[in-house]
């Protein structure tokens, strides 16, 4: 019997971004586009929600790209190729609503592009003519362009500095797509900031536009209530309820707030752990919270 | 049954009197030293503190307190043999019905069950006999000699069963089929086995590696276990019944309720599932030396009167906190949590702050809690659980200071299972239906119990369920026949 969660390839897609593929053929066989796993490296470790970037049913292999902002996604580099991870579980969240539409477009940014991967694979695959506008704040930060471009119609490349593609924000690139056509879905996955950006973009067009949400979580099975974000003035719970919800809908500024709860924490386990593991070879300095 | 002797067939001796005695009180650390730690706050009984207490037993020719039991342990047989000093019997006479006795006997409301009924109580001049505390007694006796015995199993019959969730219902379940010959695979969700054994009650209540010690005989019977096993998304019921002769589903009252009042998603707040698992389940005491952070309050709220209030409070305590408050809308009186938790929270320095309850939280401008605008209340008629129901007193507000609140006011079932598995029925509020006795759902094969059909109840009333499920499972598997459902399970 192959080995359960097996790590079997990882690679640095970026600086700070790492890809793993596992073996976890229950994940690969029935998730769906949208959602996530929650993953734990250590009998002493946290349990951290992380996104499918993609999934092979065949092979049994679940994708992950995973940014390395604290503690655990730091000693997440350090795992060896063909040893399992210790606990692997999912898929968790309720899955994208997939149906053919006319167009939608996707805004990646960072991080974010890794997740909204398969919800523009499986927009196209219902015949939806699908494009995506990936942002980064440099040419090194981008990732997946190649994958992206396999998955949609059209690829909007744009960094922050100028350094590839377009230069400026994906809000820039959004405002001009909008002007030309309007799509029927926008699909925002990125810093928290970013998606609130987005969302003010789109409203004044009335354009139904979705977010995915990656808060602190601990269970991911609604048992905690940790993960609970305002959406049109009720309490959710993003890994029940989720992770997409209407980009109208939510408190990003609470959500913010929340995810920058245990920020002191995490840098000082981050700390502690770059002290014991000693230092790599590029600068290891903290960034601050998930994804924001 | 290696012991057939009734109490009637026991000769005569001179009659104790010990009876008319107050109950031998557990020796347990003192609590300005254990509010600084997480080990069990009772020691135990010695046995010579357990035999004394046995002879309070007065060995009733009609004992009440067998039908107190939820798994109706022969409780006046157990006594007995403690008594006698065959602490070997007692064990085995209290695990032909109850295979957890360790954990029933720290956790059961004994006084509302088996204690309750006991002729002694009922006689008011009386205290009754100490009956968990016994049970517990036996429990570790066996233990601490490290000798315990797993069931003896029957034969391998063939047949196959799923059980989703390793909570007391699923455990209890586990074993009895396995007893019976019947290969058992447990799937879990968390990475640990033992539901709210594991991720709810603390420590020092119920040490884990008393859980784990019932999870390793499980193990011992040959139950396959599964963590990391989310039924309804990692696989779903359909395609366990495509492998499996039946599934039993005991996913529990996993889903916290809030109270929906302003201010509830400041930082601090928490359901109270959320704070336990961090500190009990995640080790969150032992940070940074274990991942998993938890919120430090040095001036706590709890909202709550129920034993998931009292654990909250008390681990705040441990956590290091100046000040805990617990907040209840009603009064002592109503509150559902055992005395005995009652009676450590307060000694432990917990301030009941009865007939009161939050209106709104208020944060600083890191949105962090900083206080709770709180409403006074009387209480009025009783309302549909029979309990007095707490009327606002008009104008009675005030302010308390606070850095972190947890919110225990109940859960409601877990929601996975029924929602991914439309066809087998709920109640509102999305308890799923079940026969009552033989915890049949409405879907052929499928089984329920536990606190997924009764709403938030306690372990040994998930573990009777347990119980029951098995022989209709059991039954099931022989006979293949799926009746209409009689007479439902009702919250």
């Amino acid at each position: 019997m192959p080995m359960m969660n097996e790590l079997l390839e990882k690679e640095t897609l970026a600086p700070k971004v790492t890809r793993y593929v596992v073996r976890a053929p229950d994940v690969a066989r029935f998730r769906q586009a949208g959602q996530f796993v929650i993953v734990r490296i250590a009998e002493d470790g946290e349990r951290i929600p992380l996104t499918i970037a993609d999934a092979d049913r065949e092979q049994g292999t679940v994708t992950l790209v995973v940014q390395e902002v604290g503690k655990t996604t730091a000693a997440m580099t350090r795992l060896e190729v063909g040893k399992p991870i210790l606990d692997v579980v999912g898929p968790l969240g309720a899955p994208t609503h997939i149906e053919k539409l006319d167009y939608v477009l996707g805004v990646g940014g960072g991080i974010g592009i890794a997740p909204l991967h398969p919800i523009c694979q499986a927009f196209r695959a219902a015949g939806t003519h699908v494009e995506a506008i990936l942002g980064a704040r440099n040419k090194d930060l981008l990732i997946l362009e190649d994958w992206m471009r396999r998955a949609c119609d059209q690829v909007h490349v744009c960094t922050d500095d100028g350094s590839y593609g377009e230069k400026g924000f994906v809000t820039h690139v959004l405002e001009r797509l909008i002007g030309e056509r309007k799509p029927d879905l926008v699909v925002a996955i990125g810093p928290l900031i970013m998606m609130k950006m987005v969302a003010k973009v789109t409203q004044p067009h009335g354009l139904k536009t979705m977010v995915s949400l990656n808060p602190v979580m601990v269970d991911g099975t609604g048992m905690c209530g940790g993960c609970r974000v305002s959406v049109g003035g009720k309490t959710r719970f993003v890994c029940v309820d989720g992770p997409e919800f209407d980009a109208h809908q939510v408190d990003y500024d609470e959500l913010l707030s929340r995810q920058r709860f245990y920020l002191e924490q995490e840098k000082q386990a981050y700390q502690r752990y770059v002290e014991a593991v000693g230092h790599g070879p590029e600068e290891c300095r903290i960034r601050g919270g998930q994804q924001s | 049954m290696s012991d057939a002797a009734t109490p009637e067939g026991t000769p005569k001796k001179k009659k104790s009197t010990l009876f008319k005695e107050p109950r031998s009180a557990m020796p347990e650390q003192d609590p300005q030293e254990r509010i600084k730690n997480f080990r069990e706050v009772p020691f135990g009984y010695t046995p010579e503190l357990a035999r004394r207490e046995a002879e309070r037993c007065i060995q009733c020719k009609k004992p009440h307190c067998i039908d107190g039991c939820p798994v109706a342990i022969d409780i006046p047989r157990f006594i007995r043999q403690i008594h006698e000093g065959d602490f070997d019997a007692a064990v085995k006479t209290i695990k032909e019905t109850n295979v957890l006795p360790a954990i029933c006997g720290r956790v059961c409301p004994q006084e509302e069950q088996c204690e309750k009924v006991c002729n002694l109580a009922d006689s008011k001049k009386y205290q009754p006999v100490a009956i968990g505390r016994l049970e517990r007694f036996a429990a570790d006796w066996e233990a601490a000699r490290g000798k315990i015995e797993p069931p003896t199993c029957a034969a391998p019959t063939g047949k196959k069963v799923a059980v989703v969730g390793a909570g007391p219902a699923g455990l209890t379940v586990a074993v009895d089929l396995a007893r019976r010959g019947h290969k058992v695979v447990v799937m879990e969700a968390l990475h640990k086995a033992g539901g709210v054994l594991v991720y709810g009650i603390p420590e020092f209540r119920l040490p884990k590696v008393i859980v784990g010690r019932e999870v390793d005989t499980l193990a011992k019977m040959g139950v396959e276990l599964r963590t990391n096993v989310v039924v309804g998304k990692s696989i779903p019921v359909d395609d366990l019944l495509q492998e499996y002769d039946a599934v039993f589903i005991g996913t529990g009252a996993g889903l916290p309720y809030f109270m929906g009042i302003p201010g509830e998603n400041l930082n601090g707040i928490y359901s109270a599932n959320e704070y336990l698992t961090r500190v009990n389940l995640m080790r969150a005491y032992n940070f940074p030396t274990d991942d998993t952070p938890v919120c430090r309050g040095r001036k706590v709220a709890v909202v709550g009167g129920g034993n998931v209030a009292m654990d909250s409070a008390r681990t705040a305590l441990r956590m290091g906190a100046d000040e805990v408050h617990l907040l209840y809308r009603r009064t002592r009186t109503e509150m559902p949590a055992r005395i005995e938790e009652v009676h450590h929270a307060e000694e432990e320095g917990v301030r009941f702050q009865f007939l009161t309850a939050p209106l709104k939280y208020v944060g600083d401008k890191e949105n962090r809690v900083c206080g709770a605008h709180c409403q006074r209340f009387e209480l009025g008629e009783p309302d549909a659980s029979g309990r007095r129901r707490p009327v606002p007193i008009k104008g009675d507000e005030f302010d308390i200071e606070l850095d972190m609140a947890v919110c225990a006011i109940g859960n409601g079932p877990n929601p996975l299972v029924p929602n991914a598995q439309p066809d087998i029925k709920t109640r509102r509020g999305g308890n799923i239906v079940a026969e009552k006795g033989t915890c049949r759902t409405s879907k052929k094969g499928v089984f329920a119990g536990g606190d997924i059909v009764l709403g938030a109840a306690t372990v040994i009333l998930a573990m009777g369920a347990g119980r029951n499920a098995a022989q209709a499972i059991d039954d099931y598997l022989k006979t293949g026949e799926w009746p209409e459902l009689g007479e439902l399970e009702v919250k």
